[in-house]
């Protein structure tokens, strides 16, 4: 399995990684926290970890940690706009349950 | 269900727990609201893909208030309760109305009050309040746009607007349920948005802002030092923008068409300056008349307003004791920089291209986005913006005339500073606070701020109390001091804004002077530690000698106390020898040692008298 993006996600990364002139790659994991158990993490990378698990998909490097892997193998990153807002959610396979607002999930 | 932004490494918030932040840009014509998402600032838009906002309030009489393109639309047919360019009233006070007025096309209420009030349907408003509808209309957008609500922003002001006029902002943004970050001066936000503030190849920059907006002109002198900026001059006119241009444009047309139409033609002025913008030759068409205009002879007509803004630079300069060569960046903001004419004259004027890359229009608000987003936490550290600091050192008076500093100068604000003091005399109630800015050492060589008194300390010896003074000085540089008592919590406090009526020579003289003093202002200070020590140690003795000179002391041992005492009284007086004041403090302690001896076995004795001897050996037998 992988992590993957769709070609809006990737579009958007890439400008945001080229607006922000540095990084090299998008890193994705997961944090205990949130209303229903597990909340994502998405940021800018500017280092790779030698544990850390790197696919590439439209060219984007998508640094995963050993740990979060598990819960986000399989997801396909997408970019959406409902009404005045924009940003990125998760298709995640291994979601059970998720509390509504779409940043925290149950496994 | 919300959308996911990506943060800064290490950044990322619990959810529900997004640091939201935007800048808004508060316009005379037009307003924006932008804000940092994934890294990038962008201008939010509405529902109809607009960025811009009118700056334009109406006012229904069934009381609802219509913000933005629908009240500009109206502006002709119900001109009494819509309100527009109420920038120009922020923080104007009735006098200032007959110098305003003339040109505004509201009715004011009549009567006794503070601030202007304008009529409408739906009561009289002030332009704090009109305002406050033009940040709510900002404050919904980008709360439908960001998904939660926001923490705070950064609001842009001009760089010369004054304490009331920033007080007069922020006020309208308390209105509107608005956590103000703080307020950004425009010229500032525009550099922030080229990244000027990042760059590190200058240890020191000097950046040129000029502003040509619809109805304005402003040029801003900047220096970047460090991350601090420091506005050095500020220029322009007030009544001259985009729309003169079209005026120009639209005198050729009637001359040349023989029409009177100056409605349509002021119309179809705009649309050739702006198709201009692009092309080299465009068709001008009004009623029955054709003709046509090149982009040369649009310059030529124009070059006459060009010349204005320029000459305003070249004041602005002056005034900032710089020539043009010093100036490394030059940035352009004002939809009327867009003329390829404006940027050419503005470029052969500074001898460089200006900046142009970022939408004119769009480039404050995406500064002050920037800077909210910072503000807000989304940044680390590092990157932190050092935006102002304190120009002169703040403190306090102590015994003796002495300034004690709080708040060294050059600290970057905000800041919040505790010290504790105590009392001098036994029973000391109340203490005075004497709020002071420079360098000196001295009371009478710094300049007094504030005073006020702390009331309602319990009586206890002297250095007993412990009085907290907190100095906060906030992002915009007012200065907040509170004194309280440890023990009791009584409190009292002021607010003063420490750079009110100061120019930046009066700094520099004030700065100037404190290092060609500073071995004068040394010995100053060693004198008049040793004259409070001298007070302290007169004021011990009388009250020892109030307390029991008449029973341990005869008359002649009160006499020669009273003598010594004197002596270094009449020392303390005259002397301006700090180590003169320490010998006779001396001198005055050894004529006292046989007092303080005999006071000591005295107090034993009291303690043990009506006791036993067998009292005192009980434990020992």
């Amino acid at each position: 399995m992988a992590i993957t993006l769709t070609d809006v996600a990737a579009d958007r990364v890439k400008t945001f990684l080229e607006n922000r002139g540095k990084g090299v790659g998008l890193r994705l994991g997961v944090k205990t926290h949130g209303c229903s158990g597990m909340a994502y993490v998405m940021e800018f990378a500017d280092e790779i970890d030698e544990n850390d698990t790197v696919f590439e998909d439209h060219g984007i490097k998508i640094i995963v940690d050993p740990k979060s892997l598990v819960y986000l193998d399989g997801t396909e990153m997408d970019f959406a706009k409902e009404d005045l807002s924009e940003g990125f959610k998760f298709n995640n396979p291994n979601e059970s349950g998720a509390c509504g607002c779409g940043e925290s999930f149950t496994v | 269900m919300a959308l996911l932004q990506i943060s800064e490494p290490g950044m990322s918030t619990a959810p529900h727990e997004h640091r939201l932040a935007a800048g808004i840009d508060l316009g005379t014509t037009n307003s924006l609201v932008a804000s940092v998402r994934s890294g990038t600032a962008e201008v939010l838009e509405d529902e109809n893909g607009q960025a811009l906002l009118p700056s334009v309030v109406r006012y229904l009489e069934n009381g609802d208030v219509i913000v933005g393109q629908q009240a500009k639309a109206a502006q002709l047919d119900d001109i009494e309760n819509t309100i527009a360019s109420v920038k120009r009233l922020m923080g104007r006070g009735i006098s200032d109305l007959k110098t305003l007025g003339g040109n505004l096309p509201y009715t004011f209420a009549e009567g006794d009050m503070a601030v202007p009030q304008i009529k409408t349907v739906a009561g009289n408003v002030t332009a704090i309040e009109v305002s406050a509808e033009i940040l709510k209309a900002l404050k919904e957008r980008a709360e439908k746009a960001l998904g939660g609500e926001l923490k705070g922003v950064v609001i842009t002001v001009p760089a010369y607007f004054d304490d009331a006029q920033r007080q007069a902002t922020k006020d309208a943004a308390r209105l509107a349920n608005l956590n103000v970050f703080r307020l950004l001066n425009e010229p500032t936000a525009a550099a922030v948005a080229y990244g000027l503030d990042q760059k590190e190849d200058l240890d020191e920059r000097i950046i040129a802002v000029y502003d040509l907006g619809g109805g304005t002109f402003d040029i801003s002198i900047l220096k970047l030092n460090k991350g601090v900026f420091e506005v050095m001059a500020t220029g322009g006119d007030s009544a001259l923008g985009g729309d003169d241009f079209d005026h120009v444009i639209a005198e050729w047309i009637l001359q040349q068409s023989g029409s009177q139409q100056s409605h349509h033609a002021l119309a179809e002025a705009r649309r050739v300056k702006e198709a201009l913008s692009d092309n080299e030759q465009v068709d001008v068409q009004l009623e029955d008349w054709q003709g046509s205009i090149s982009r040369n002879d649009f310059n030529q007509m124009v070059e006459p307003l060009v010349k204005k803004t320029l000459l305003a630079c070249r004041r602005a300069l002056r005034d900032a004791g710089l020539n043009k060569n010093q100036v490394h960046d030059v940035v352009m903001v004002g939809g009327s920089t867009r003329m390829p004419v404006v940027r050419e004259k503005v470029g052969d004027f500074f001898g460089k291209p200006p900046l142009v890359d970022i939408d004119p229009d769009k480039v404050v608000a995406i500064g002050a986005a920037l800077q909210a987003d910072v503000l807000a936490g989304n940044k680390p550290d590092e990157e932190m913006l050092l935006l102002d600091v304190i120009p002169l050192s703040l403190g306090l008076e102590t015994y003796g005339g002495l300034v004690e500093k709080v708040i060294a100068r050059n600290t970057t604000i905000p800041i919040t500073r505790a010290q504790e003091f105590t009392t001098f005399k036994d029973n000391q109630t109340a203490m005075t606070i004497h709020l002071l800015q420079g360098e000196r050492e001295t009371v009478e060589e710094n300049r007094s701020l504030a005073k006020f008194s702390l009331k309602g300390i319990p009586p206890m010896v002297a250095g007993a109390a412990r009085i907290k003074v907190t100095f906060k000085v906030d992002a915009d540089g007012l200065l907040t001091v509170e004194a309280e008592e440890q023990t009791t919590g009584v409190k009292a406090g002021v607010e003063v804004k420490p750079s009110y009526g100061l120019t930046d020579n009066e700094i520099e003289g004030m700065i100037r002077e404190s290092m060609e003093n500073a071995q004068a202002d040394m010995e100053a200070r060693k004198l008049r530690e040793q004259k409070v020590e001298a007070d302290r140690t007169l004021e011990a003795l009388d009250s020892a000698m109030a307390a029991d000179a008449d029973k341990i002391l005869s008359p002649d041992e009160v006499a020669t106390l009273q003598k010594a005492a004197a002596q270094l009284q009449h020392i303390k007086e005259s002397s301006d020898n700090a180590d003169e004041v320490k010998a006779a403090i001396k001198n005055m302690e050894k004529a006292a040692e046989f007092y303080v001896a005999r006071r000591m076995d005295d107090n034993v004795k009291t303690a043990m008298a009506g006791h036993n001897v067998s009292d005192f050996s009980d434990t020992t037998e």
